[in-house]
């Protein structure tokens, strides 16, 4: 068997199923809408797994799943070694979102990372400590100022409602996932004109983990072929 | 004998070679309060770091390395002059394949003596090189003092040069400033429509967060006054890129630094004193002639490093990491002391790196 690992809820549950209907394979979570179960129809030798999208990249490393369907800003977060434990099949078009950094609107002086790195020089010396960015995307977050040479700042841990950290004093700028930026304004933040750090969006991936049989191999030629990837 | 076991026992070795230069032995607890290296050391080194968590003591960091709690130790005792070994592991997250270990041993030698700092950078680096006397490694050597005194004596303002010596352990920070205050990229659009407004804070009514509008106003007063500032010659961008391109042996290195020193005054009192210490390096034994120097060496590693910087690497895989780091960490040390410096020198050994080097001799 070839377990497909796809998110167990939400819109991005629908348009997997959508996506993998339009191509001729037909998801479905079986009976009771709560069950995390599901049958897959125009194609053998696949089970469907419904996992939460977070945890996908995780079964995929390990080889309990051999396909999965998530966010690549979740695959490039929690998989260190990404590209030598996972392989991307195809991008599937939806649940785009960037993951971007952004400040107070007030702040009319700091509209890309120089100047982000200079306010955050000046606010140590005058705070006495680091600016802190708000985040759960710790490695993203940090490879990226890294790379981009923006110093004294520290990144604290915030694993939901990361808008609202500024206005309530925890934090002094933010670095998550917006697709619109409605959320940002909303909460007085403005997004750094060089600010994107990456561009997710709805990916099939493959784990690389070794071990497959021969079966499964063929099973995923057949799907391969099928979906048109 | 298990790897670990072997590591340990060359660990002991290697002590007491620096416990007979004089150095006291140290230890230092494995958890170390992480605030305090969090701040000191930034996001690098966090993102590499050990973290946990104590009901009492707060959020601690199993130790990425002996430096700290050694100087605390020396700012504690009060001793001056003093010399410390050390020999234990140290623990950093490896990115990489998995292939390189994330805890290892390290063996150290750290110097405190403000009153000769030629004869103790000499001193340590000798040690050390002593201590892998016979195996396959080559040396690399710089000084971060030069590249300092360079900036320092940049004909502009105060404030960009602050700028820029924040910026020397970043080497593309440090360009593109270099670029920007040499007048060769061109000013953000958003930047500019900010200084061409009057009073750009004026339709701003709430300032969020710890930042407040004095802060903005600052910094806003501040780009003003850069964008007033004349760029930066283009002779003293040269100079500094000579500097940073210096590769030579230290004979032609110094040399070479002594040319660039007459056109840019500021740097001769940090080149006469690599001259000073190279004569303390010769007279321990050091085979100076031999002796790479690098102008940009120590720009990527852990940025305490401000003076005297040098590194040894297996000569058959430079890539690796190296088998020993050292150099001199003034600032650290006023920054620790809060404003009292102790001017410190020190390098460290990784034992499990020399027995494999020994092992393929």
């Amino acid at each position: 068997m070839l377990k497909l690992g796809v998110p167990s809820k939400g819109r991005l549950m629908e348009k997997t199923f959508a996506w993998f209907g339009d191509r001729g394979v037909t998801l479905r979570k079986s009976g009771d809408d709560r069950a995390y179960t599901g049958t897959v129809e125009g194609i053998d030798g696949v089970e469907l797994v419904l996992l939460s999208a977070g945890e996908i990249p995780r079964e995929l490393a390990a080889g309990r799943i051999q396909l999965g369907v998530t966010g690549s800003d979740l695959v490039h977060e929690k998989l260190p070694l990404w590209a030598s434990q996972v392989c991307p099949l195809a991008l599937m078009g939806f649940g785009g979102a960037d993951l971007v950094i952004a400040v107070p609107q007030a702040w009319v002086d700091v509209d890309t990372l120089e100047d982000l790195d200079a306010a955050a020089a000046a606010f140590r010396g005058v705070h006495g400590h680091r600016l802190r960015i708000a985040t759960k995307y710790h490695r993203l977050v940090r490879e990226f100022l890294r790379e981009n040479g923006v110093a004294d700042y520290a990144l604290v841990d915030s694993q939901g409602a990361t808008e609202g950290t500024v206005q309530n004093g925890t934090a002094e700028a933010i670095a998550d996932i917006t697709s619109t930026g409605e959320t940002l304004r909303a909460n007085g933040l403005k997004i750094l004109g060089d600010g994107l750090i990456h561009a997710s969006q709805a990916t099939l991936f493959r784990g690389r983990r070794g071990g497959w049989t021969d079966e499964q191999r063929d099973t995923l030629r057949r799907l391969e072929e099928r979906l048109g990837v | 004998m298990s790897d670990l076991t072997a590591s340990l026992a060359e660990a002991q070795r290697l002590r007491a070679l620096f416990e007979a230069q004089g150095a006291t032995p140290v230890d230092a607890d494995i958890l170390q309060p992480a605030d305090l290296l969090l701040d000191l050391y930034g996001e690098d080194i966090r993102g590499r770091a050990y973290l946990t968590h104590d009901p009492i003591r707060g959020e601690m960091v199993m130790r990425p390395d002996f430096t700290v709690p050694v100087v605390q130790t020396h700012m504690d005792s009060g001793a001056d002059p003093a010399r410390y070994t050390y020999a234990g592991k140290v623990f950093r997250m490896q990115d990489g394949t998995g292939a390189r270990p994330s805890e290892y041993v390290q063996v150290g030698f750290e110097v405190f003596d403000g009153t000769n700092p030629a004869e103790a950078d000499a001193t340590v680096f000798a040690a050390i090189a002593e201590a892998l006397a016979g195996l396959p490694v080559t040396p690399a050597t710089g000084d971060i003092g030069i590249l300092k005194a360079a900036i320092g004596g940049l004909r502009t303002s105060e404030a960009r040069k602050a700028a820029l010596l924040r910026h020397i352990w970043r080497p593309g920070r440090f360009r593109s400033l270099l670029d920007r205050f040499g007048g060769r990229s061109a000013v953000p659009p958003s930047r500019a429509a900010l200084l061409a407004e009057g009073d750009p804070l004026g339709a701003v009514d709430e300032v969020p967060g710890k930042r407040s509008r004095a802060e903005i106003a600052d910094r806003i007063a501040a780009l003003r006054a850069d964008a007033a500032t004349a760029p930066l010659a283009e002779e003293e961008r040269e100079l500094i890129d000579a500097l940073l391109a210096v590769r030579e042996t230290c004979p032609y290195a110094l040399s070479a630094l002594r040319d660039i020193a007459v056109d840019m005054p500021a740097v001769q009192g940090a080149v006469q004193g690599l001259a000073r210490r190279l004569d303390a390096l010769s007279d321990k034994g050091i085979d100076v002639d031999a002796l790479p120097f690098e102008g940009s060496y120590g720009r990527t590693t852990l940025e305490y490093y401000d003076g005297f910087v040098f590194g040894f690497t297996a000569s058959h895989a430079p890539e690796m990491p190296p088998v020993a780091t050292g150099g001199r960490y003034d600032a650290l040390t006023a920054q620790l002391g809060s404003g009292q410096a102790a001017p410190a020198v020190g390098g460290v050994i990784r034992p499990d790196l020399v027995l494999g080097l020994r092992g393929g001799v």
